[in-house]
Protein backbone atom coordinates (compact mmCIF):
# COMPACT_ATOMS: atom_id res chain seq x y z
CA UNK A 1 0.00 0.00 0.00
CA UNK A 2 1.05 3.34 -0.47
CA UNK A 3 2.13 5.56 1.71
CA UNK A 4 0.60 9.44 1.50
CA UNK A 5 2.80 12.07 3.10
CA UNK A 6 1.85 16.08 3.23
CA UNK A 7 4.37 18.42 3.89
CA UNK A 8 2.14 21.01 6.00
CA UNK A 9 3.51 24.91 5.22
CA UNK A 10 3.35 27.31 8.52
CA UNK A 11 4.48 30.36 9.66
CA UNK A 12 4.66 32.00 12.80
CA UNK A 13 3.71 29.15 14.81
CA UNK A 14 0.20 28.39 12.43
CA UNK A 15 -0.58 26.51 9.68
CA UNK A 16 -0.87 27.75 6.51
CA UNK A 17 -4.00 27.95 5.53
CA UNK A 18 -3.38 25.98 2.52
CA UNK A 19 -2.20 22.88 5.03
CA UNK A 20 -6.12 21.20 4.74
CA UNK A 21 -5.85 21.38 1.22
CA UNK A 22 -3.54 18.41 0.62
CA UNK A 23 -5.78 16.11 3.24
CA UNK A 24 -8.50 16.64 -0.12
CA UNK A 25 -5.71 15.54 -2.50
CA UNK A 26 -4.26 12.92 -0.74
CA UNK A 27 -8.50 11.33 -0.27
CA UNK A 28 -8.37 11.97 -4.01
CA UNK A 29 -5.39 9.10 -4.48
CA UNK A 30 -6.68 6.82 -1.50
CA UNK A 31 -10.00 7.55 0.18
CA UNK A 32 -9.20 5.47 3.23
CA UNK A 33 -5.36 6.49 3.57
CA UNK A 34 -3.66 7.56 6.07
CA UNK A 35 -2.18 10.30 5.89
CA UNK A 36 1.26 11.58 7.74
CA UNK A 37 1.93 15.08 8.01
CA UNK A 38 5.42 16.31 7.88
CA UNK A 39 6.19 19.66 9.67
CA UNK A 40 9.43 20.85 9.47
CA UNK A 41 10.88 23.39 12.11
CA UNK A 42 12.27 24.60 15.32
CA UNK A 43 11.75 24.91 18.63
CA UNK A 44 7.73 26.18 20.37
CA UNK A 45 6.65 27.05 16.98
CA UNK A 46 6.86 24.02 15.35
CA UNK A 47 5.18 22.33 19.04
CA UNK A 48 2.33 24.64 18.03
CA UNK A 49 2.05 23.84 14.40
CA UNK A 50 2.16 19.75 15.45
CA UNK A 51 -0.51 20.30 17.86
CA UNK A 52 -2.67 22.33 15.46
CA UNK A 53 -2.49 19.91 12.93
CA UNK A 54 -2.29 16.39 14.98
CA UNK A 55 -6.18 15.95 14.80
CA UNK A 56 -6.68 16.34 11.12
CA UNK A 57 -3.78 13.99 10.22
CA UNK A 58 -3.25 9.91 11.04
CA UNK A 59 0.11 10.47 11.99
CA UNK A 60 2.21 14.04 12.27
CA UNK A 61 6.60 13.72 11.65
CA UNK A 62 8.13 16.56 13.32
CA UNK A 63 11.68 17.36 12.36
CA UNK A 64 13.25 19.75 14.67
CA UNK A 65 16.37 21.78 14.39
CA UNK A 66 17.22 25.41 14.28
CA UNK A 67 18.74 24.99 10.90
CA UNK A 68 14.63 24.62 10.11
CA UNK A 69 13.40 27.94 11.64
CA UNK A 70 13.29 29.33 7.93
CA UNK A 71 11.88 27.09 5.00
CA UNK A 72 14.99 26.37 3.03
CA UNK A 73 14.14 23.80 0.43
CA UNK A 74 17.38 23.30 -0.04
CA UNK A 75 18.22 21.77 2.96
CA UNK A 76 14.48 20.27 4.28
CA UNK A 77 14.81 18.64 0.86
CA UNK A 78 18.46 16.79 2.78
CA UNK A 79 16.24 16.09 5.75
CA UNK A 80 13.27 14.88 3.94
CA UNK A 81 15.72 12.49 1.47
CA UNK A 82 16.49 10.82 5.21
CA UNK A 83 13.06 10.58 6.26
CA UNK A 84 10.66 9.61 3.55
CA UNK A 85 10.30 5.31 2.56
CA UNK A 86 10.93 4.53 -0.93
CA UNK A 87 7.59 4.04 -1.96
CA UNK A 88 5.97 7.42 -0.32
CA UNK A 89 3.75 9.28 -2.51
CA UNK A 90 4.68 12.77 -0.95
CA UNK A 91 2.23 15.60 -1.45
CA UNK A 92 2.88 19.34 -1.23
CA UNK A 93 1.89 22.88 -3.09
CA UNK A 94 2.83 24.18 -6.75
CA UNK A 95 3.89 27.29 -5.35
CA UNK A 96 7.39 29.55 -4.35
CA UNK A 97 8.46 26.21 -1.65
CA UNK A 98 7.54 23.41 -3.96
CA UNK A 99 9.15 24.44 -6.82
CA UNK A 100 12.33 24.93 -5.13
CA UNK A 101 11.41 21.69 -3.01
CA UNK A 102 10.28 19.06 -5.53
CA UNK A 103 12.28 18.84 -8.62
CA UNK A 104 15.46 18.32 -6.76
CA UNK A 105 13.75 15.62 -4.37
CA UNK A 106 12.05 13.96 -7.23
CA UNK A 107 15.52 13.23 -8.57
CA UNK A 108 17.10 12.61 -5.32
CA UNK A 109 14.76 10.12 -3.94
CA UNK A 110 14.07 8.60 -7.90
CA UNK A 111 10.19 9.00 -7.53
CA UNK A 112 8.22 10.76 -11.06
CA UNK A 113 7.37 14.42 -10.02
CA UNK A 114 4.00 15.62 -11.56
CA UNK A 115 3.71 19.21 -10.85
CA UNK A 116 0.82 21.85 -11.05
CA UNK A 117 -2.12 18.81 -10.41
CA UNK A 118 -5.49 20.51 -10.30
CA UNK A 119 -7.50 16.92 -10.07
CA UNK A 120 -6.89 13.74 -9.39
CA UNK A 121 -7.44 9.92 -9.00
CA UNK A 122 -5.85 6.55 -8.77
CA UNK A 123 -5.84 2.98 -10.90
CA UNK A 124 -4.07 0.54 -9.32
CA UNK A 125 -0.41 1.81 -10.04
CA UNK A 126 -1.23 4.79 -12.39
CA UNK A 127 -2.21 8.49 -10.57
CA UNK A 128 -4.17 10.06 -13.08
CA UNK A 129 -3.67 13.88 -13.15
CA UNK A 130 -5.47 16.84 -14.78
CA UNK A 131 -3.04 19.39 -15.45
CA UNK A 132 -2.65 22.40 -17.49
CA UNK A 133 -0.66 23.71 -19.99
CA UNK A 134 0.07 27.05 -22.05
CA UNK A 135 -1.35 28.96 -19.01
CA UNK A 136 -5.13 27.59 -19.04
CA UNK A 137 -5.51 27.28 -22.89
CA UNK A 138 -5.59 23.47 -23.19
CA UNK A 139 -6.02 20.61 -20.54
CA UNK A 140 -4.31 17.58 -20.11
CA UNK A 141 -4.70 14.15 -19.08
CA UNK A 142 -1.30 12.98 -17.22
CA UNK A 143 -0.51 9.67 -15.74
CA UNK A 144 2.02 8.59 -13.26
CA UNK A 145 3.48 5.31 -12.37
CA UNK A 146 3.44 5.57 -8.51
CA UNK A 147 4.36 1.64 -7.95
CA UNK A 148 8.01 3.44 -6.48
CA UNK A 149 6.37 6.69 -5.05
CA UNK A 150 6.13 9.98 -6.27
CA UNK A 151 6.20 13.91 -5.76
CA UNK A 152 3.12 15.76 -6.49
CA UNK A 153 2.87 19.23 -6.29
CA UNK A 154 -0.82 20.53 -6.31
CA UNK A 155 -2.23 23.84 -6.97
CA UNK A 156 -2.98 26.31 -4.58
CA UNK A 157 -6.89 26.56 -4.13
CA UNK A 158 -7.28 23.77 -6.50
CA UNK A 159 -8.63 21.25 -3.82
CA UNK A 160 -11.32 22.72 -1.00
CA UNK A 161 -9.75 22.59 2.28
CA UNK A 162 -10.89 19.34 3.81
CA UNK A 163 -11.86 21.20 7.42
CA UNK A 164 -14.21 18.50 9.25
CA UNK A 165 -11.09 16.13 8.86
CA UNK A 166 -10.82 14.02 12.41
CA UNK A 167 -8.03 11.56 12.27
CA UNK A 168 -6.37 12.63 15.70
CA UNK A 169 -2.67 11.41 15.15
CA UNK A 170 0.11 11.30 17.31
CA UNK A 171 3.04 13.73 16.99
CA UNK A 172 5.84 11.31 16.58
CA UNK A 173 9.75 12.90 16.60
CA UNK A 174 11.48 12.16 13.24
CA UNK A 175 14.11 14.92 13.93
CA UNK A 176 17.39 13.56 11.58
CA UNK A 177 21.04 14.43 11.81
CA UNK A 178 21.25 16.19 8.42
CA UNK A 179 24.53 17.23 6.50
CA UNK A 180 25.35 20.46 7.63
CA UNK A 181 26.82 21.97 4.37
CA UNK A 182 24.51 24.39 3.46
CA UNK A 183 25.62 25.97 0.07
CA UNK A 184 21.74 28.24 0.12
CA UNK A 185 21.70 30.55 3.00
CA UNK A 186 18.51 32.67 4.08
CA UNK A 187 19.58 36.24 5.03
CA UNK A 188 16.66 38.19 5.31
CA UNK A 189 12.68 39.04 3.83
CA UNK A 190 12.44 42.21 2.33
CA UNK A 191 8.48 43.56 1.26
CA UNK A 192 8.50 46.21 -1.05
CA UNK A 193 7.19 49.64 -0.65
CA UNK A 194 3.93 49.99 -1.54
CA UNK A 195 4.05 53.45 -2.18
CA UNK A 196 1.28 54.88 -0.94
CA UNK A 197 -0.95 52.47 -3.25
CA UNK A 198 -3.21 49.95 -1.84
CA UNK A 199 -5.94 48.32 -3.87
CA UNK A 200 -7.19 45.57 -1.79
CA UNK A 201 -9.64 48.07 -0.40
CA UNK A 202 -11.63 49.35 -3.35
CA UNK A 203 -14.95 48.01 -4.46
CA UNK A 204 -14.16 48.25 -8.10
CA UNK A 205 -10.71 47.42 -9.73
CA UNK A 206 -9.86 48.53 -13.33
CA UNK A 207 -7.28 45.85 -14.12
CA UNK A 208 -5.50 46.10 -16.87
CA UNK A 209 -3.06 42.82 -18.36
CA UNK A 210 -0.97 42.60 -21.57
CA UNK A 211 -3.91 42.77 -23.86
CA UNK A 212 -3.05 47.08 -22.93
CA UNK A 213 -0.15 46.58 -25.81
CA UNK A 214 1.44 49.62 -24.89
CA UNK A 215 3.08 51.51 -22.06
CA UNK A 216 1.06 55.04 -23.77
CA UNK A 217 -2.14 52.75 -23.36
CA UNK A 218 -1.85 52.88 -19.67
CA UNK A 219 -3.42 56.96 -19.25
CA UNK A 220 -6.65 55.09 -20.99
CA UNK A 221 -7.21 53.02 -18.57
CA UNK A 222 -6.29 55.26 -15.55
CA UNK A 223 -9.03 57.59 -17.02
CA UNK A 224 -11.36 55.06 -16.92
CA UNK A 225 -10.44 53.62 -12.90
CA UNK A 226 -10.83 58.06 -11.85
CA UNK A 227 -14.37 58.23 -13.88
CA UNK A 228 -15.62 55.07 -11.85
CA UNK A 229 -14.05 56.23 -8.67
CA UNK A 230 -11.75 53.00 -8.83
CA UNK A 231 -8.54 51.69 -8.58
CA UNK A 232 -5.89 50.51 -11.36
CA UNK A 233 -4.73 47.41 -10.88
CA UNK A 234 -2.97 44.99 -13.14
CA UNK A 235 -1.31 41.91 -13.79
CA UNK A 236 2.12 40.54 -13.70
CA UNK A 237 4.04 41.62 -17.17
CA UNK A 238 2.68 44.83 -16.66
CA UNK A 239 4.42 45.40 -13.27
CA UNK A 240 7.77 43.34 -15.10
CA UNK A 241 7.63 46.05 -17.75
CA UNK A 242 7.83 48.88 -15.32
CA UNK A 243 4.33 50.71 -16.75
CA UNK A 244 2.56 50.60 -12.83
CA UNK A 245 3.60 50.39 -9.25
CA UNK A 246 4.56 46.39 -7.99
CA UNK A 247 1.70 47.52 -5.55
CA UNK A 248 -1.06 47.26 -7.96
CA UNK A 249 -0.21 44.08 -8.82
CA UNK A 250 -3.05 41.23 -8.12
CA UNK A 251 -2.03 37.75 -7.94
CA UNK A 252 0.10 35.26 -6.00
CA UNK A 253 3.08 36.96 -6.13
CA UNK A 254 1.24 39.90 -5.71
CA UNK A 255 -2.13 41.65 -3.68
CA UNK A 256 -5.21 39.61 -2.60
CA UNK A 257 -8.28 41.38 -3.65
CA UNK A 258 -11.19 41.01 -2.84
CA UNK A 259 -13.40 44.07 -5.12
CA UNK A 260 -17.49 44.28 -5.21
CA UNK A 261 -16.62 44.55 -9.39
CA UNK A 262 -13.19 43.24 -10.79
CA UNK A 263 -12.89 44.28 -14.59
CA UNK A 264 -10.25 42.23 -16.23
CA UNK A 265 -9.13 43.92 -19.09
CA UNK A 266 -6.74 42.14 -21.80
CA UNK A 267 -5.82 39.31 -18.81
CA UNK A 268 -5.64 35.78 -20.03
CA UNK A 269 -6.64 34.79 -16.42
CA UNK A 270 -3.55 32.13 -15.94
CA UNK A 271 -3.89 30.64 -12.33
CA UNK A 272 -1.34 32.96 -10.34
CA UNK A 273 -3.00 36.48 -11.67
CA UNK A 274 -6.86 34.28 -10.31
CA UNK A 275 -4.94 33.07 -7.43
CA UNK A 276 -5.54 36.94 -6.06
CA UNK A 277 -8.83 37.43 -6.82
CA UNK A 278 -11.11 36.20 -3.58
CA UNK A 279 -14.39 37.18 -4.89
CA UNK A 280 -16.37 39.99 -6.30
CA UNK A 281 -18.41 39.80 -9.37
CA UNK A 282 -15.65 39.60 -12.43
CA UNK A 283 -16.39 41.11 -15.70
CA UNK A 284 -13.94 40.12 -18.66
CA UNK A 285 -12.97 41.85 -21.57
CA UNK A 286 -10.56 40.11 -24.07
CA UNK A 287 -10.35 39.50 -27.84
CA UNK A 288 -9.60 35.48 -27.53
CA UNK A 289 -12.98 34.25 -26.93
CA UNK A 290 -11.21 31.34 -25.98
CA UNK A 291 -9.39 33.10 -22.93
CA UNK A 292 -9.04 30.70 -19.83
CA UNK A 293 -10.69 34.35 -17.79
CA UNK A 294 -13.86 33.52 -19.11
CA UNK A 295 -13.92 30.45 -17.48
CA UNK A 296 -14.31 32.12 -13.78
CA UNK A 297 -15.77 35.38 -15.22
CA UNK A 298 -19.23 35.55 -14.23
CA UNK A 299 -19.44 38.27 -17.23
CA UNK A 300 -17.12 38.24 -20.78
CA UNK A 301 -17.39 40.34 -23.64
CA UNK A 302 -15.07 39.48 -26.42
CA UNK A 303 -13.63 42.64 -27.79
CA UNK A 304 -11.11 44.79 -27.86
CA UNK A 305 -9.65 46.96 -24.62
CA UNK A 306 -8.07 49.54 -26.67
CA UNK A 307 -12.03 50.16 -28.12
CA UNK A 308 -13.62 49.34 -25.41
CA UNK A 309 -12.30 51.35 -22.45
CA UNK A 310 -12.32 54.90 -24.34
CA UNK A 311 -16.14 54.36 -25.07
CA UNK A 312 -16.76 53.07 -21.78
CA UNK A 313 -15.21 55.71 -20.07
CA UNK A 314 -17.00 58.27 -22.23
CA UNK A 315 -20.49 56.74 -21.23
CA UNK A 316 -19.26 57.19 -17.41
CA UNK A 317 -18.39 60.99 -17.63
CA UNK B 1 32.19 33.99 -14.96
CA UNK B 2 31.21 31.03 -17.80
CA UNK B 3 26.82 30.80 -17.83
CA UNK B 4 24.97 28.53 -19.43
CA UNK B 5 21.50 29.27 -20.04
CA UNK B 6 18.69 26.84 -21.53
CA UNK B 7 15.85 28.09 -23.48
CA UNK B 8 12.98 27.05 -24.97
CA UNK B 9 10.93 27.56 -28.43
CA UNK B 10 6.87 27.67 -26.84
CA UNK B 11 3.86 28.46 -28.79
CA UNK B 12 3.59 32.26 -29.04
CA UNK B 13 -0.09 32.47 -27.51
CA UNK B 14 -0.27 36.24 -28.89
CA UNK B 15 0.74 34.67 -32.43
CA UNK B 16 -1.67 31.76 -32.62
CA UNK B 17 -5.40 30.48 -31.56
CA UNK B 18 -4.61 27.03 -29.55
CA UNK B 19 -6.84 23.90 -31.10
CA UNK B 20 -6.03 20.38 -29.98
CA UNK B 21 -6.23 17.80 -33.19
CA UNK B 22 -9.45 16.06 -32.90
CA UNK B 23 -7.73 12.65 -31.45
CA UNK B 24 -6.36 14.84 -28.81
CA UNK B 25 -3.07 13.18 -29.14
CA UNK B 26 -1.51 17.28 -29.63
CA UNK B 27 -2.02 20.41 -30.38
CA UNK B 28 -2.30 21.97 -34.20
CA UNK B 29 1.65 22.63 -34.50
CA UNK B 30 0.80 23.34 -38.37
CA UNK B 31 1.69 26.87 -39.07
CA UNK B 32 2.08 27.60 -35.36
CA UNK B 33 4.27 30.71 -34.39
CA UNK B 34 6.85 30.02 -32.24
CA UNK B 35 8.89 32.23 -29.77
CA UNK B 36 11.46 32.11 -26.81
CA UNK B 37 9.77 31.27 -23.67
CA UNK B 38 8.99 34.74 -21.60
CA UNK B 39 11.36 33.45 -18.94
CA UNK B 40 13.92 32.43 -21.00
CA UNK B 41 14.60 35.45 -22.33
CA UNK B 42 14.72 37.18 -18.79
CA UNK B 43 17.69 34.40 -17.83
CA UNK B 44 19.59 35.46 -20.98
CA UNK B 45 19.30 38.93 -20.49
CA UNK B 46 20.85 38.35 -17.19
CA UNK B 47 23.68 36.44 -18.18
CA UNK B 48 24.26 38.82 -20.60
CA UNK B 49 24.29 41.72 -18.07
CA UNK B 50 26.02 39.93 -15.66
CA UNK B 51 29.24 38.80 -18.36
CA UNK B 52 29.14 42.56 -19.51
CA UNK B 53 29.71 43.31 -15.89
CA UNK B 54 32.36 40.89 -14.97
CA UNK B 55 33.64 39.14 -18.17
CA UNK B 56 32.91 35.60 -19.31
CA UNK B 57 30.61 34.20 -21.84
CA UNK B 58 26.64 33.19 -22.19
CA UNK B 59 26.55 29.56 -23.96
CA UNK B 60 22.52 28.89 -25.05
CA UNK B 61 21.05 25.82 -25.21
CA UNK B 62 18.14 23.84 -26.58
CA UNK B 63 16.62 19.88 -26.37
CA UNK B 64 14.67 20.56 -29.59
CA UNK B 65 13.89 17.73 -32.01
CA UNK B 66 12.35 20.39 -34.54
CA UNK B 67 15.91 21.79 -36.13
CA UNK B 68 14.48 24.55 -38.10
CA UNK B 69 12.64 25.83 -34.67
CA UNK B 70 15.67 25.55 -32.73
CA UNK B 71 17.78 27.73 -35.03
CA UNK B 72 15.94 30.58 -34.85
CA UNK B 73 15.06 30.50 -30.96
CA UNK B 74 18.87 29.86 -30.51
CA UNK B 75 20.12 32.60 -32.64
CA UNK B 76 17.45 34.85 -31.56
CA UNK B 77 18.75 34.67 -27.82
CA UNK B 78 22.48 34.55 -29.44
CA UNK B 79 21.47 38.26 -31.31
CA UNK B 80 20.86 39.35 -27.59
CA UNK B 81 24.76 39.21 -26.92
CA UNK B 82 25.46 35.63 -26.21
CA UNK B 83 28.62 34.27 -27.81
CA UNK B 84 27.59 30.46 -27.80
CA UNK B 85 24.73 28.21 -28.94
CA UNK B 86 24.43 24.30 -28.48
CA UNK B 87 21.69 22.61 -29.86
CA UNK B 88 20.35 18.80 -29.21
CA UNK B 89 18.45 17.39 -32.03
CA UNK B 90 16.45 14.58 -29.72
CA UNK B 91 12.41 14.40 -28.57
CA UNK B 92 13.26 14.71 -24.50
CA UNK B 93 10.56 14.49 -21.95
CA UNK B 94 10.07 15.76 -18.18
CA UNK B 95 13.23 14.29 -16.42
CA UNK B 96 15.08 13.64 -19.66
CA UNK B 97 15.39 17.08 -20.59
CA UNK B 98 17.20 17.67 -17.97
CA UNK B 99 19.24 14.43 -18.43
CA UNK B 100 20.12 15.91 -21.41
CA UNK B 101 21.13 19.66 -20.07
CA UNK B 102 23.42 17.68 -17.82
CA UNK B 103 25.05 15.93 -20.06
CA UNK B 104 25.50 18.93 -22.18
CA UNK B 105 26.92 20.80 -19.25
CA UNK B 106 29.51 18.69 -18.38
CA UNK B 107 30.87 19.17 -21.45
CA UNK B 108 31.96 22.52 -20.66
CA UNK B 109 32.56 23.96 -17.31
CA UNK B 110 30.12 26.33 -16.00
CA UNK B 111 30.04 28.67 -12.96
CA UNK B 112 26.39 29.62 -13.22
CA UNK B 113 23.44 27.76 -15.28
CA UNK B 114 20.24 29.55 -15.81
CA UNK B 115 16.81 27.90 -16.27
CA UNK B 116 13.64 30.03 -17.00
CA UNK B 117 11.20 29.67 -13.95
CA UNK B 118 8.88 27.76 -15.83
CA UNK B 119 7.85 26.91 -19.37
CA UNK B 120 4.68 26.02 -21.60
CA UNK B 121 4.17 22.84 -19.61
CA UNK B 122 3.88 25.10 -16.32
CA UNK B 123 5.76 22.05 -14.11
CA UNK B 124 8.26 24.47 -13.24
CA UNK B 125 10.91 21.68 -12.91
CA UNK B 126 13.73 21.32 -15.31
CA UNK B 127 16.09 23.11 -13.04
CA UNK B 128 15.58 22.14 -10.09
CA UNK B 129 16.32 18.16 -11.81
CA UNK B 130 19.21 19.69 -13.58
CA UNK B 131 20.48 20.55 -10.22
CA UNK B 132 20.02 17.91 -8.19
CA UNK B 133 21.25 15.53 -10.78
CA UNK B 134 24.73 17.79 -11.20
CA UNK B 135 24.85 18.39 -7.23
CA UNK B 136 24.81 21.79 -7.41
CA UNK B 137 22.66 23.90 -4.90
CA UNK B 138 19.29 25.88 -6.44
CA UNK B 139 17.36 28.61 -6.21
CA UNK B 140 14.23 29.06 -8.14
CA UNK B 141 11.99 32.09 -8.65
CA UNK B 142 15.09 33.91 -8.82
CA UNK B 143 14.48 38.03 -9.07
CA UNK B 144 17.78 39.15 -7.86
CA UNK B 145 21.22 38.83 -8.77
CA UNK B 146 24.18 39.89 -7.36
CA UNK B 147 27.97 38.48 -7.47
CA UNK B 148 29.73 38.71 -4.48
CA UNK B 149 33.08 37.37 -5.73
CA UNK B 150 34.39 34.10 -7.54
CA UNK B 151 32.11 31.84 -5.05
CA UNK B 152 29.33 33.12 -3.98
CA UNK B 153 25.89 35.09 -5.29
CA UNK B 154 23.80 37.14 -3.26
CA UNK B 155 20.16 36.46 -4.75
CA UNK B 156 16.74 37.00 -4.51
CA UNK B 157 13.72 34.81 -4.57
CA UNK B 158 10.29 35.94 -5.26
CA UNK B 159 7.65 34.25 -2.71
CA UNK B 160 3.68 34.46 -1.91
CA UNK B 161 2.93 38.44 -1.91
CA UNK B 162 5.78 39.96 -3.56
CA UNK B 163 8.05 39.35 -1.00
CA UNK B 164 11.54 39.01 -1.94
CA UNK B 165 13.84 36.22 0.27
CA UNK B 166 16.81 36.96 -0.24
CA UNK B 167 19.99 34.36 0.74
CA UNK B 168 23.64 33.92 -0.61
CA UNK B 169 24.41 30.67 -2.46
CA UNK B 170 27.61 29.27 -3.13
CA UNK B 171 29.08 29.09 -7.05
CA UNK B 172 28.66 27.13 -8.84
CA UNK B 173 24.87 26.44 -9.30
CA UNK B 174 21.65 26.03 -10.77
CA UNK B 175 19.28 28.98 -10.47
CA UNK B 176 15.62 29.65 -12.69
CA UNK B 177 14.97 33.37 -13.11
CA UNK B 178 11.59 35.07 -12.68
CA UNK B 179 10.27 37.49 -15.01
CA UNK B 180 10.63 41.34 -14.16
CA UNK B 181 14.18 40.57 -13.18
CA UNK B 182 15.77 42.81 -15.61
CA UNK B 183 14.53 44.11 -18.78
CA UNK B 184 15.40 42.13 -21.33
CA UNK B 185 17.32 44.63 -24.54
CA UNK B 186 15.78 44.95 -28.06
CA UNK B 187 17.01 42.48 -30.86
CA UNK B 188 18.26 44.42 -33.61
CA UNK B 189 18.44 43.23 -37.07
CA UNK B 190 21.60 44.05 -37.31
CA UNK B 191 22.12 41.73 -34.61
CA UNK B 192 20.21 39.16 -36.08
CA UNK B 193 22.61 39.49 -39.09
CA UNK B 194 25.73 39.01 -37.17
CA UNK B 195 25.20 36.05 -35.81
CA UNK B 196 23.18 34.16 -38.75
CA UNK B 197 26.41 32.59 -39.78
CA UNK B 198 27.74 31.48 -36.09
CA UNK B 199 28.19 27.73 -36.49
CA UNK B 200 25.70 25.97 -33.44
CA UNK B 201 27.28 22.83 -32.50
CA UNK B 202 24.51 19.80 -32.82
CA UNK B 203 24.12 16.52 -30.58
CA UNK B 204 22.35 13.64 -30.70
CA UNK B 205 21.41 12.31 -27.14
CA UNK B 206 24.21 9.37 -28.45
CA UNK B 207 27.01 11.99 -28.70
CA UNK B 208 26.52 12.96 -24.86
CA UNK B 209 26.50 9.61 -23.74
CA UNK B 210 22.86 9.08 -23.46
CA UNK B 211 20.48 6.73 -25.45
CA UNK B 212 17.41 8.55 -27.22
CA UNK B 213 15.20 6.10 -25.17
CA UNK B 214 16.02 6.98 -21.71
CA UNK B 215 15.21 10.56 -22.46
CA UNK B 216 12.20 10.36 -24.06
CA UNK B 217 8.44 9.69 -23.39
CA UNK B 218 8.39 6.41 -23.29
CA UNK B 219 11.02 5.97 -20.30
CA UNK B 220 9.18 8.78 -18.40
CA UNK B 221 7.13 7.60 -15.65
CA UNK B 222 5.42 10.56 -16.27
CA UNK B 223 3.22 10.55 -19.64
CA UNK B 224 1.08 13.21 -21.13
CA UNK B 225 -2.70 10.70 -22.28
CA UNK B 226 -4.06 13.74 -24.12
CA UNK B 227 -5.04 17.51 -24.10
CA UNK B 228 -8.64 18.18 -23.89
CA UNK B 229 -11.09 21.26 -22.95
CA UNK B 230 -13.07 20.30 -20.28
CA UNK B 231 -17.21 20.70 -20.17
CA UNK B 232 -16.60 23.93 -17.98
CA UNK B 233 -20.82 24.36 -17.70
CA UNK B 234 -21.74 27.53 -17.45
CA UNK B 235 -18.69 29.85 -17.50
CA UNK B 236 -19.04 33.72 -17.90
CA UNK B 237 -22.17 34.76 -19.66
CA UNK B 238 -21.67 36.15 -22.80
CA UNK B 239 -22.79 39.61 -23.67
CA UNK B 240 -23.13 40.10 -27.49
CA UNK B 241 -24.55 43.18 -29.12
CA UNK B 242 -22.81 46.44 -30.30
CA UNK B 243 -20.69 48.23 -28.61
CA UNK B 244 -23.03 50.88 -27.30
CA UNK B 245 -25.08 47.83 -25.51
CA UNK B 246 -22.24 46.29 -24.18
CA UNK B 247 -20.82 49.53 -22.58
CA UNK B 248 -24.63 50.12 -21.37
CA UNK B 249 -24.68 46.48 -19.90
CA UNK B 250 -21.10 46.93 -18.13
CA UNK B 251 -22.06 50.03 -16.45
CA UNK B 252 -25.62 48.74 -15.42
CA UNK B 253 -23.41 45.83 -13.83
CA UNK B 254 -21.13 48.53 -12.42
CA UNK B 255 -24.17 49.86 -10.83
CA UNK B 256 -25.94 46.79 -9.87
CA UNK B 257 -22.93 44.97 -8.82
CA UNK B 258 -20.30 47.16 -7.80
CA UNK B 259 -22.62 50.21 -5.65
CA UNK B 260 -21.31 52.83 -8.43
CA UNK B 261 -23.94 55.80 -7.96
C1 LIG C 1 5.68 31.91 -9.52
C2 LIG C 1 4.85 32.78 -10.39
C3 LIG C 1 4.08 33.77 -9.82
C4 LIG C 1 3.28 34.58 -10.61
N1 LIG C 1 2.52 35.53 -10.00
C5 LIG C 1 1.66 36.27 -10.74
C6 LIG C 1 0.83 37.26 -10.12
O1 LIG C 1 0.87 37.47 -8.90
N2 LIG C 1 -0.03 37.96 -10.91
C7 LIG C 1 -0.11 37.76 -12.25
O2 LIG C 1 -0.92 38.44 -12.91
N3 LIG C 1 0.69 36.86 -12.86
C8 LIG C 1 1.57 36.12 -12.14
N4 LIG C 1 2.39 35.22 -12.77
C9 LIG C 1 2.42 35.20 -14.25
C10 LIG C 1 1.30 34.42 -14.86
O3 LIG C 1 1.69 33.06 -14.98
C11 LIG C 1 0.98 34.96 -16.27
O4 LIG C 1 2.16 34.98 -17.04
C12 LIG C 1 0.38 36.36 -16.25
O5 LIG C 1 -0.67 36.44 -15.31
C13 LIG C 1 -0.16 36.74 -17.61
O6 LIG C 1 -0.61 38.07 -17.60
P1 LIG C 1 -1.66 38.59 -18.67
O7 LIG C 1 -2.93 37.83 -18.53
O8 LIG C 1 -1.74 40.06 -18.54
O9 LIG C 1 -0.92 38.31 -20.05
P2 LIG C 1 -1.22 37.24 -21.17
O10 LIG C 1 -1.31 35.89 -20.60
O11 LIG C 1 -0.24 37.51 -22.24
O12 LIG C 1 -2.68 37.64 -21.67
C14 LIG C 1 -2.99 38.79 -22.38
C15 LIG C 1 -4.45 38.66 -22.79
O13 LIG C 1 -4.87 39.86 -23.42
C16 LIG C 1 -5.65 39.55 -24.55
N5 LIG C 1 -5.53 40.71 -25.44
C17 LIG C 1 -4.45 41.11 -26.15
N6 LIG C 1 -4.71 42.28 -26.77
C18 LIG C 1 -5.98 42.62 -26.43
C19 LIG C 1 -6.82 43.70 -26.76
N7 LIG C 1 -6.39 44.72 -27.53
N8 LIG C 1 -8.07 43.73 -26.27
C20 LIG C 1 -8.53 42.72 -25.48
N9 LIG C 1 -7.77 41.69 -25.12
C21 LIG C 1 -6.50 41.63 -25.60
C22 LIG C 1 -5.09 38.26 -25.08
O14 LIG C 1 -6.10 37.55 -25.79
C23 LIG C 1 -4.69 37.53 -23.79
O15 LIG C 1 -5.74 36.72 -23.31
C24 LIG C 1 3.23 34.40 -12.01
C25 LIG C 1 4.02 33.41 -12.59
C26 LIG C 1 4.83 32.60 -11.79
C27 LIG C 1 5.67 31.55 -12.45
N1 LIG D 1 13.59 21.46 -24.19
C1 LIG D 1 14.29 22.31 -23.41
N2 LIG D 1 15.52 22.73 -23.78
C2 LIG D 1 16.23 23.57 -23.01
N3 LIG D 1 15.78 24.05 -21.85
C3 LIG D 1 14.57 23.68 -21.42
C4 LIG D 1 13.75 22.80 -22.17
N4 LIG D 1 12.59 22.61 -21.49
C5 LIG D 1 12.68 23.36 -20.36
N5 LIG D 1 13.87 24.01 -20.31
C6 LIG D 1 14.33 24.94 -19.28
O1 LIG D 1 13.65 24.67 -18.06
C7 LIG D 1 12.88 25.81 -17.67
C8 LIG D 1 11.64 25.35 -16.93
O2 LIG D 1 10.83 24.59 -17.78
P1 LIG D 1 9.75 23.54 -17.26
O3 LIG D 1 10.37 22.74 -16.20
O4 LIG D 1 9.39 22.76 -18.49
O5 LIG D 1 8.59 24.37 -16.76
C9 LIG D 1 12.65 26.57 -18.95
O6 LIG D 1 12.39 27.91 -18.68
C10 LIG D 1 13.98 26.36 -19.65
O7 LIG D 1 14.97 27.21 -19.12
Amino acid sequence: MTQLFAYIPHKNGAADECALELLTAAAQIDATAQVTGIVVGSGTDLDAVCNEVAGSFNEIWKIDDVKFAYPNAEIIRKALIEVLPADAVFITHHNSFGMDLSPGLSILVDSPLVADVIEMEVDGNTLKTVRQELFGQVYSHVNCDISSGAIVNIRPGAFIPKENAAAGGNVVDKTVNTDVDVKRRYIETVTPDSGGVDITKADILVSVGRGIEDEDNIEMAKELAEALGAELSCSRPIVDAKWLEQARQVGTSGKTVKPKVYLAMGISGAFQHLGGIKGGFIIAINKNPKAPIFQVADVGIVGDILEFIPELTEKVQ
Amino acid sequence: MEILVCIKGVPDLEENEIEIKSDGTDIVRDDLVYSINEWDNYAVEEAISITEDKGGSVTVVTVESDEEKADEVLRREMAMGSQQGILVTDAAYGKGIASVLKAVSEKGSYDLILTGAQADGGEAQVGGMLAAMLDRPYASLVNMIEVIDDGKLKIGREIEGGDQEVSEIDLPCVLSIQTGINEPRYVSLRGIRKVSSVEIPEYRASDLGLSADEIGIDASKVKRVDYFVPDLGEGAEMIEGSMEEKVNKVIELLKSKGGMS
